[in-house]
């Protein structure tokens, strides 16, 4: 079982299914939706039997490929993954038919061809598996860069208000970061011994100087892309104008490989260099966290304050992996699929809203939840996995990456705790905005607003909700799979758990 | 009186240059004695097959490294590679040359003697048949170029230079419409390049004078000899830092590099489109490929002197090319700036004194010329009743109206951004990374930074196109003739499958990239 190729099979379904969609006939967009639907729920399926073939306590590193591509340049098609990135690809397969269910009339509202547009969304997913899936320094960047593409086509084309802007914004902060990366790669291809082969890059020693400033060009490209404080004002602008399904799988997605970058390259490849950094890397982290929960707090457009939202958790997954011990470790990568899930329902349901009030200001809701009570309250429940509320999962991981930072940083758990008063404050509060309190009469005029939840947008929240609770009460088999994982990232960085201090508990009860 | 001694001449590896200057030769009886509606054909399929015959000639050839001609020409692994490579993009530009279904008569005028502006100017604009002298002199310049890079010393070199930069004087002066400008882009190429040639002479002088100046040689400008001048010089070398200089500069401005850069973007705005194109692919390779040999032959003594030097320029003209792109408003003008750039990151591969800088270099030259001949095939096809709409506020909306046209145009632009999977991207790698092996960081660093700034203008050009709405002034795409649909279907593939599996290209430029001395 473990022989099949799962992870090329992977990353090229996608893209085969993208061609047949987009050369489905425009006339008939019901069947490119079906066939785009269909073929990610085979991608979903496929990914399920990956999973059941992965074997926690097994190595590190499964179900490897490899095969030439540029011999020259000892640059392979190499395929493997660790229990991270087995997280995402799963994140992924679930997200992905999800969003194009969600999206189903999005693409109706602009002028452009609405096969294109899932043909988009699968080619989308295809590069995003590919990021996650590759082994190989240069394939990884190559996934990177090329998903900039199909993503600066949703923003653009099919994306509300001001999105030529947000756009051009997104692709050219994202593609400066890889610039800096592309050079952080060729320097590591010179110094690695002219291999881009993670496993044998990861045995090789670098002079100290080199590796800070290759470090730091990798980065450079993850910080944006994550995005950290204070290279993240290209997030807003993006979440708010691409369409909600494309925003739910930017911030969802797109953004966890920045910090799944940092887990699998910056940290094994270079030790010394992120020890280094690691105190200005957990600034960064607070700082974010504190920020962007703060500018959250003062948004009226729904789109840009769920983008804020994320900002603040990038800064506690960047808070968890810096803090080197297994349990923030762990707690970050649960978060990265935490994230994924709770702010990939939030925006799809926020979606929702705004397609039916034909606004994302705030301030056009008002007692919403009188019109449409199920969507008011899936709302409120995505508002709540999203503050962290215990039982649902997004409380598992900032536990983990509170106590786990606690240990080793106490100064930086503690203002980090803020951020969740913060969060409550500004989900209570959007909440509160739109659908409690008294009717806005202008809603009541508008048509769309009388309907609730259809059948298909049940069936897009309910397996979002599902998971959410699931992972909240039972996050075993995740954090099983991850484990491993974080902890040989760990000992690549060469920190260990700091020991339980007994004289010091002794003492205490003394 | 001592006897002459003759000069062993290997026919078979000058072969692929006197095919071309023996069809250009025809070409001009063509225009004598075939009948005028006959002409265009006649002129396209002779200068065709010519490039085709030396073509198989320079693969027939592929495993020749000798010296022949005295020390004149130099056929060795870079020599045939660099003439391949001009023959294939010169084939393909001679497609875009040929094209006459696209605008009636052809992108060429028809008596270029015609005043501008006159009545006359008017009526010849409007449907008579462009002139087909044009055949023999791209045919000439495309000869001359074979030489230029397999030119062995500076005095061939420099007939070279002349034998193709003359022809392309002539051939920027004969576009359709907006004479003026056209006939401006050629008197100012003209008058710089005299300028440039003025300088490579000069050069060459001194350094003729600089191997006469070591004693117990004979002087010469073979790059045999200079090569040994330079190793055994021990006096002030004043006459060989000059030297150099002046014919780094004659060369430079060939190549388009900054601050020799200033004719580019009106010559490229004002010349007909394919000729444009001609000068973006061909004379590109041709002027790298001198530099090339230049500096890695007769001057790789001196090599620390100059790489400082070089470097600086390269820098500068990624700067300039790059800075000057975003403010551009005119697709020709901004496909120029891109050019200079692109000089920029040629050079960083030049100063990279390995194989592998070798052959990266001559692998972003063959990437380069098929991407930027699309591109301008592309911009022959965007056209209005006074011809090509060359005005970016013109192409907002583009996307709308010919969604086929505008999506190769944008893969085009991706992979002069450098983008994966396009061959802008592996030709990037192919020169950043044997430089920073060179411990060239700061040109690596400084090609990065202006590729960022780079980025802005190529998409600027693609929200213009996809996401503006087309407005009453969008000009509709022409449906291109078999030639010029020949020439784009062969650009964008090769910037597809370089982009992709550039392996086979990769070897070929490794295995020929070794300078025969």
């Amino acid at each position: 079982m473990s022989n099949f190729p799962f992870l090329s099979v992977l990353t090229v379904a996608p893209l085969v299914g993208a061609l047949i969609v987009a050369l489905l006939p425009r006339r008939n967009p019901d069947l490119a939706k079906l066939v785009a639907f269909g073929w990610s729920l085979l991608v979903l399926v496929l990914s399920v039997v990956m999973w059941i073939a992965f074997q926690a306590d097994g190595d590190r590193f499964q179900f490897r490929e490899s095969y030439a591509w540029i011999p020259n340049w000892g640059v392979n098609f190499t395929f493997e993954v660790d229990g991270i990135a087995l997280v995402m690809l799963m994140l992924i397969a679930i997200l992905v038919p999800l969003v194009i269910l969600a999206s189903w009339h999005d693409a109706e509202s602009s002028k452009r061809s609405v096969p294109v547009y899932f043909a988009l969304l699968l080619i989308l997913e295809c590069t995003m598996i590919g990021v996650f899936a590759a082994a190989d320094v240069f394939l990884f960047y190559v996934f990177f860069e090329v998903m900039l593409v199909p993503m600066y086509f949703l923003i653009g084309s099919y994306g509300g208000h001001q999105r030529q802007y947000a756009a051009v914004k997104f692709f050219l902060y994202s593609l400066v970061g890889g610039l800096f990366m592309l050079a952080a790669v060729i320097g590591l291809w010179v110094v690695g011994g002219k291999t881009f082969d993670w496993q044998a890059l990861s045995q090789a020693e670098f002079a100290t100087d080199t590796a800070r400033w290759l470090f730091l060009g990798f980065f450079l490209a993850f910080a944006i892309k994550a995005p950290f404080f204070p290279f993240h004002t290209w997030l807003p602008d993006a979440g708010g104008a691409a369409p909600a399904g494309a925003a739910a799988l930017l911030v969802g997605v797109l953004d966890k490989v920045g910090t799944f970058g940092i887990l699998r390259y910056c940290l094994p490849l270079f030790p010394e260099a992120s020890r280094w950094f690691a105190p200005w890397a957990l600034a960064l982290g607070v700082i974010g966290i504190i920020y962007a929960a703060l500018l959250a707090v003062g948004q009226n457009d729904l789109k840009r304050l769920v983008s804020y939202t994320s900002i603040a958790h990038f800064g506690f997954i960047g808070v968890g992996i810096f803090a080197f011990t297994t349990q923030a470790g762990t707690g970050a990568v649960l978060y990265m699929l935490n994230h994924g899930l709770a702010t990939g329902l939030l925006f799809l349901v926020v979606g929702m809203l705004i397609a039916r009030r034909g606004s994302a200001l705030i301030s056009d809701f008002g007692g919403a939840g009188k019109l449409v009570p199920v969507l008011a309250g899936v709302l409120f429940f995505a508002g709540l996995a999203s503050l962290a509320l215990p039982g649902t999962a997004p409380f598992v991981s900032e536990f983990l990456v509170l106590i786990g930072t606690f240990t080793t940083n106490k100064p930086v758990a503690v203002i980090a705790t803020l951020g969740i008063i913060l969060a409550a404050a500004y989900v209570l509060w959007m909440v509160q905005r739109t659908t409690q309190g008294t009717l806005n009469p202008a809603l009541t005029e508008v048509d769309g607003m009388r309907r609730d939840l259809s059948l298909r947008e049940k069936i897009v929240v309910a397996p979002l909700i599902a998971l959410i609770v699931l992972l909240g009460f039972y996050p075993k088999p995740v954090t099983d799979v991850i484990n491993p994982a974080v902890q040989a990232t760990m000992q690549d960085v060469g920190k260990t758990d700091p020991a339980p201090e007994i004289g010091s508990v002794q003492e205490a009860a003394k | 009186m001592s006897e002459l001694k003759l000069p062993s001449i290997d026919y078979a590896a000058l072969a692929p240059i006197l095919i071309m200057l023996g069809a250009a030769l025809v070409g001009v009886l063509v225009e004598a004695f075939v009948p005028r509606r006959l002409r265009n054909a006649v002129q396209l399929a002779l200068a065709l097959v010519a490039v085709l015959v030396a073509l198989t000639m320079v693969i027939l050839n592929a495993d020749d490294r000798l010296i022949t001609a005295g020390q004149a020409i130099a056929v060795d692994g870079p020599t045939l590679f660099l003439q391949g490579a001009i023959l294939i993009l010169a084939a393909m530009a001679l497609l875009l040359v040929g094209e006459r279904t696209v605008e009636r008569g052809g992108a060429f005028v028809a008596q270029a003697a015609v005043t501008a502006e006159s009545a006359d100017d008017r009526r010849q604009a409007d449907g008579m048949g462009g002139t087909t002298e044009v055949y023999p002199l791209v045919t000439f310049a495309i000869g001359g170029m074979l030489i230029f890079v397999a030119a062995n010393d500076l005095l061939t070199m420099f007939i070279a230079l002349e034998v193709f930069s003359l022809p392309l004087y002539l051939l920027c002066a004969l576009a359709r419409r907006r004479r003026l400008l056209s006939q401006e882009a050629a008197l100012k190429y003209f008058m710089l390049g005299a300028y440039a040639s003025a300088f490579f002479l000069f050069g060459v002088a001194l350094i003729y004078g600089f191997t006469a100046g070591i004693p117990g040689r004979g002087a010469g400008v073979d790059f045999a000899t200079v090569h040994a001048a330079v190793a055994e010089s021990s006096s002030s070398p004043v006459l060989l830092f000059a030297g150099m200089a002046l014919l780094a500069i004659g060369l430079l401005f060939k190549a388009a590099a900054a601050p020799f850069h200033v004719w580019t973007p009106d010559v490229y705005q004002g010349a007909p489109t394919p000729v444009t194109g001609f000068m973006a692919a061909c004379t590109k390779v041709a002027a790298f490929g001198a530099l090339l040999r230049v500096f890695h032959v007769a001057f790789a003594g001196a090599s620390w002197d100059f790489t400082p030097v070089l470097g600086a320029v390269a820098v500068l003209t990624m700067l300039v090319g790059a800075v000057l792109a975003v403010t551009q408003t005119d697709i020709k003008r901004l496909l120029a700036y891109s050019s200079i750039a692109n000089a920029g990151y040629l050079l960083v591969g030049v100063l990279a004194p390995s194989k592998e800088g070798l052959s990266g270099t001559m692998f972003y030259l063959v990437a380069y010329g098929f991407s930027v001949l699309a591109a301008f095939a592309v911009v022959t096809l965007v056209r209005d009743a006074d011809g090509e709409a060359t005005h970016l506020s013109r192409w907002a909306g583009l996307g709308r109206r010919s969604p086929f046209f505008a999506a190769i145009f944008t893969f085009i632009l991706l992979a002069f951004a450098g983008i994966p999977l396009t061959s802008g991207f592996t030709s990037k790698f192919a020169v950043f990374a044997p430089a920073l092996d060179a411990n060239q960081a700061w040109l690596v660093i400084a090609g990065v930074l202006t590729s960022m700034v780079l980025a802005f203008p190529y998409l600027r050009v693609v929200v213009m196109m996809w996401l503006s709405e087309p407005g009453d002034a969008t000009p509709t795409v022409t449906v291109p003739g078999a030639l010029t649909s020949a020439a784009l279907v062969i650009g964008v593939l090769a910037t597809l499958v370089l982009g992709v599996a550039p392996a086979p290209l990769l070897d070929l430029a490794n295995g020929a990239a070794e300078f025969v001395r």
